[in-house]
């Protein structure tokens, strides 16, 4: 048990890779739900793409996947890219009517 | 368990080295990215989370060399690193100029969200762990460029036309919205 | 070529009514030398057309046809159609010169009588609209299109009479003529529809032929009958006869000039050219219907005519009678006669009442020039001795007068003597002979009453409040249609035998059609007709002008020479005489007959009304207003309770659940994941 334990241990597999990009989710949504920076948020997003896109190309390496998961990698990186763009410009101007940032201070929406 | 093509097999020891090697740079790597994250999440001045956010998504990007995406790991660091992270401190700059007294963040629904990222992660982890997973043996291979592009332009075609679209009509709706402002009394 | 013509002749008057009713104030003289241009072309027309039909087509009837409107197809008799056609016989081609002659001179005249009325131009537009709808009746070929003119002309009619319509009499006249024509009318139209239901097909020639071949109205010579009575029914209407001629003598109220034209010499007589025109179908027993009534009504309205004072009335009584006659030469058979005395009586009729509006026109200039409104212009006792004031007048008045009373050498005479012949071969051919005594009767009473008129106008000593001088002759463009229409009711022009119509051209040109109902049905055929007619002409004559003498000798002897006081034999003659001045309580009695038994039956149902009807109602509505309370009570506390308990249940479900919306984005995401967890442990 314990030289199975260690064995798995100096293997890194498909397992690995997957805690990896779960233990990254987990902090990226930690990230998302407890910062008060909107920008904080968005960082906390791209973690969790991250993550996604760990888990894309972990499984294009050990499954039958192939090239397909890194297709889809890519494609990710894209659409965080265009993300950001709009998501800081969207941030500007709630920076322009609010004067902050907080999320917690943005709330005209209360029922 | 990664292997060598058939060609020239390597012994035993030659395997095992190698094995060793891959297995102590992928720790290094995830302990790179996790601390990273980790830090950029417990941090409490966003200058410093973000430049943690870069070491994370370069190790994210060594992670990515290890499982053999080259090209992927090279347009992660391209995108993330000089991209949108270069844009995040922007905004942080642009935002937060005037308060720099402010600079120092404070979190909120601290207890319910680190129960719930808690048990968000434990239940990955279980899943993960737990799930019998279809794997095969990975083979070694040299670029993955050139299969890339070939399907890019052949399967991904319209994805990949609908994806330039779309980064087109982010960027016009970015520049629109961040320039409203100015039309504004 | 002369379809074509007549074409021209029916629509020149009705271009005429367009354009005077639209643009007529603006034209120079009101544009009555258009619209009397208008017709005197279409009587150039007529009269050529009817020498050219004479000469060169004698025999035959030119007819064209359009069809108007497609009825689409009818099951059984297959495809429906209305044609507008024209037919020019004999019969219209005379008619079609007697109308537009009447028609123009009547034009003519009214320029002087009119002179300076306050709708001058709409005057000549209505006649224009009444000349077009008259020689549409004359020239159609089918019953439809003959009733549609048939009622534009009874519009025309009813314009015209209301034409004075600030005068409460007139436009009760007025809606008195209209209505009185409506109950001919519905009985005109049934007819009408019992041919059509039967034979598909409105034209003449076609029902005709349709009869002929032995194909009657739902198998049965009686709706045959029936259809001929109906038919009939309009000319009751039109022509005034009994029991409806009660509107004729009201309508004197219109202007004189139309009281000739219309109710005098055409409209009237459209009655007996439909009778004619229908002649063909008319079964034995629908002409003898026909020819009682002419006979009831020639005598009621010759007695009524003697006792009147006003000189219109006298003259319309006459045209009643005078109507009658024709209706009953038609209905014995006497169908050349009948139509004849239409034409001329048409011109010496039409030549009275010019004559009469002659004399009302002078005697409203007298009466004005007296500053005197309240004298009535038109009462015979306010007359006499007008002879030598107005010596054109008087002796057209004179020829006109002896040609009504049926004196040799007029053309009164000549067709009055073929009725009377006729109603004597009828009396020997099927023993009634009460016919031909009513038809002598009238000719005494028509020569009496038409001597007294013209006596007490125009011979004699000056009555009433006028000054003899101030009467004037009228202007020439009055008195030349006189002499025109004096001229024509002379022999000549109708046959060069002073004592006998027959030979001449009337007599061959208009020849009574063969009838087309099944023989048990038919009349005395033409050729036993003339016989009877022949041996019974020379006695007609003779008496006829001794029953005429008589009635002039006896009216002078009254009136001229006083040897018989007018006052003791009224006296004496008591209820006679009350009866006849007041036209026989015709009026009243339909006052209380019909316009009282209308008013009782409203009451009755008023009553109705008010007590069942209302009752109910008001019962319904008592329920109603039981029920609705109740109804109000459960609405407000059960319905709307549920209502409001409804709502406050959302309102307090809409607080509890507002908490949750704190307005912060990241509480909405802890949701989301806890959701989402949740959701995880209870799928797998």
């Amino acid at each position: 048990m314990e030289s199975t334990f260690l064995q798995w241990l100096a293997e890194p597999g498909l397992t690995h890779y997957l805690m990896v990009s779960a233990i990254l989710f987990s902090l990226g949504l930690l990230a998302v739900i407890s910062r008060k920076n909107v920008i904080m948020v968005l960082m906390g997003v791209e973690l969790i793409l991250n993550s996604a896109n760990l888990n894309f190309i972990a499984f294009s390496r050990f499954t039958e996947l192939a090239l397909d998961g890194q297709m889809i990698a890519l494609f990710v990186i894209i659409i965080a890219a265009a993300e950001a763009a709009v998501a800081l410009a969207i941030v500007l101007n709630i920076y322009n009517r609010f004067k902050t940032i907080n999320l917690n201070e943005i709330s005209l929406m209360k029922g | 368990m990664p292997g060598k093509p058939a060609n020239d097999k390597p012994t035993y020891d030659e395997a095992n080295r190698l094995m060793e090697l891959s297995a102590i740079l992928f720790y290094a790597f995830t302990v790179l990215t996790v601390g990273s994250a980790a830090y950029m999440v417990f941090s409490k001045n966003i200058v410093h989370a973000a430049f943690a956010l870069i070491f994370s998504l370069s190790g994210v990007a060594a992670l990515y060399v290890l499982l053999y995406a080259d090209f992927v790991a090279a347009t992660q660091i391209l995108v993330y690193v000089g991209g949108i992270l270069i844009l995040i401190l922007f905004g942080i700059m642009l935002t937060t100029l005037d308060f720099t007294e402010n600079l120092k963040t404070v979190t909120v629904n601290m207890l319910p969200a680190s129960l719930l990222s808690g048990a968000v992660a434990v239940l990955l982890l279980y899943v993960f762990f737990a799930a019998e997973w279809t794997t095969i043996v990975p083979a070694d291979r040299d670029g993955t460029m050139y299969d890339l592009g070939m399907m890019l332009m052949n399967e991904y075609l319209l994805p990949f036309q609908i994806a330039g679209v779309l980064l087109l009509v982010a960027i016009i709706g970015a520049l629109l919205m961040s320039t409203r402002h100015k039309n504004e009394p | 070529m002369l379809i074509q013509l007549s074409l021209i002749i029916l629509l020149a008057p009705m271009l005429g009514f367009l354009v005077l009713i639209f643009a007529g104030k603006k034209l120079p003289r009101n544009g009555d030398w258009f619209a009397t241009g208008l017709i005197t072309l279409s009587f150039a027309l007529s009269l050529y057309l009817l020498i050219t039909k004479l000469t060169l087509h004698h025999g035959e009837a030119i007819t064209g046809t359009m069809t108007w409107v497609v009825l689409g197809n009818a099951a059984e008799a297959g495809s429906l159609t209305v044609p507008f056609g024209i037919m020019i016989d004999n019969l219209a081609a005379v008619m079609l010169v007697v109308v537009t002659l009447i028609s123009m001179l009547v034009h003519f005249f009214s320029v002087g009588y009119m002179h300076g009325d306050v709708r001058y131009s709409r005057y000549y537009a209505y006649l224009g609209l009444f000349s077009f709808s008259m020689l549409g009746i004359v020239l159609t070929d089918n019953l439809l299109m003959m009733y549609i003119f048939w009622e534009l002309v009874g519009i025309s009619s009813y314009l015209l009479i209301g034409h004075w319509y600030e005068k409460k009499s007139a436009s009760n006249a007025a809606n008195k003529a209209f209505i009185v024509n409506r109950i001919g009318d519905a009985g005109m139209f049934i007819g009408i529809m019992i041919l059509f239901a039967s034979f598909s097909t409105f034209a003449f020639g076609a029902i005709f032929d349709t009869v002929a071949a032995g194909n009657l109205p739902f198998n049965s010579t009686a709706w045959l009958t029936a259809a001929g009575v109906l038919i009939f029914c309009g000319a009751v209407g039109k022509s005034a006869q009994f029991p409806l001629h009660v509107w004729l003598p009201d309508a004197m109220e219109g202007p004189t000039p139309i009281s000739a034209l219309i109710h005098a010499a055409t409209m009237v007589a459209a009655g007996v050219y439909l009778v004619a025109r229908v002649f063909p179908i008319l079964t034995a027993d629908a002409l003898l219907i026909i020819a009682y009534i002419g006979a009831i009504t020639a005598l009621i309205a010759a007695t009524i005519a003697i006792t009147q004072f006003d000189i219109k009335k006298v003259l319309a009584y006459s045209t009643i009678s005078q109507l009658g006659y024709m209706i009953m030469g038609l209905g014995v058979g006497a169908y050349t006669a009948g139509f004849m005395h239409l034409v001329t009586h048409a011109s010496f009729k039409a030549g009275l009442f010019l004559g009469a509006g002659s004399v009302i026109y002078a005697m409203h200039n007298a009466l004005h020039k007296k500053n005197d409104h309240h004298t009535d212009a038109q009462d015979i006792r306010n007359m006499g001795g007008l002879k030598s004031r107005m010596p054109v007048t008087y002796w057209t008045f004179l020829i006109f007068t002896l040609a009504i009373s049926g004196i040799p050498l007029t053309s009164g005479f000549l067709s009055k003597d073929e009725i009377l012949a006729g109603t004597l071969a009828f009396g020997t051919l099927s023993g009634h002979w009460l016919l031909p005594i009513i038809g002598f009767a009238v000719a005494g009473l028509t020569a009496f009453y038409m001597f007294r008129l013209l006596i007490l106008t125009f011979h004699g000593k000056h009555a009433g409040t006028t000054s003899l001088d101030d009467v004037v002759e009228s202007p020439k463009v009055m008195t030349i249609p006189l002499m025109v229409l004096g001229a024509l009711s002379l022999f000549v022009f109708y046959s060069f035998n002073p004592f006998g119509a027959s030979s001449g051209w009337f007599f061959a040109a208009i020849e009574r059609p063969a009838s087309v109902v099944p023989a048990l049905m038919q009349p005395a055929t033409s050729a036993v007709f003339h016989d009877a007619v022949s041996s019974m002409h020379t006695l007609a004559m003779v008496l006829s002008i001794l029953i005429a003498a008589a009635g002039v000798l006896f009216a002078l002897a009254v009136y001229q020479w006083n040897k018989v006081s007018a006052d003791r034999m009224a006296s004496s003659l008591g209820f006679m005489y009350r009866g006849s001045l007041n036209k026989w309580y015709f009026d009243e009695m339909y006052g209380s007959v019909f316009v009282n038994g209308t008013i009782g039956i409203t009451k009755i149902l008023r009553w109705f009304d008010e007590n069942i009807v209302d009752g109910a109602v008001n019962g319904a509505a008592t329920v109603t207003s039981r029920i609705s309370v109740v109804s109000r009570w459960f609405d407000n506390t059960v319905v709307d309770g549920l209502v409001n308990l409804s709502a406050r249940l959302t309102e307090m479900t809409g607080t509890l659940l507002g908490k949750i919306q704190t307005g912060k984005v990241q509480t909405y995401f802890i949701y989301i994941v806890f959701s989402f967890i949740v959701l995880f442990f209870l799928f797998i």
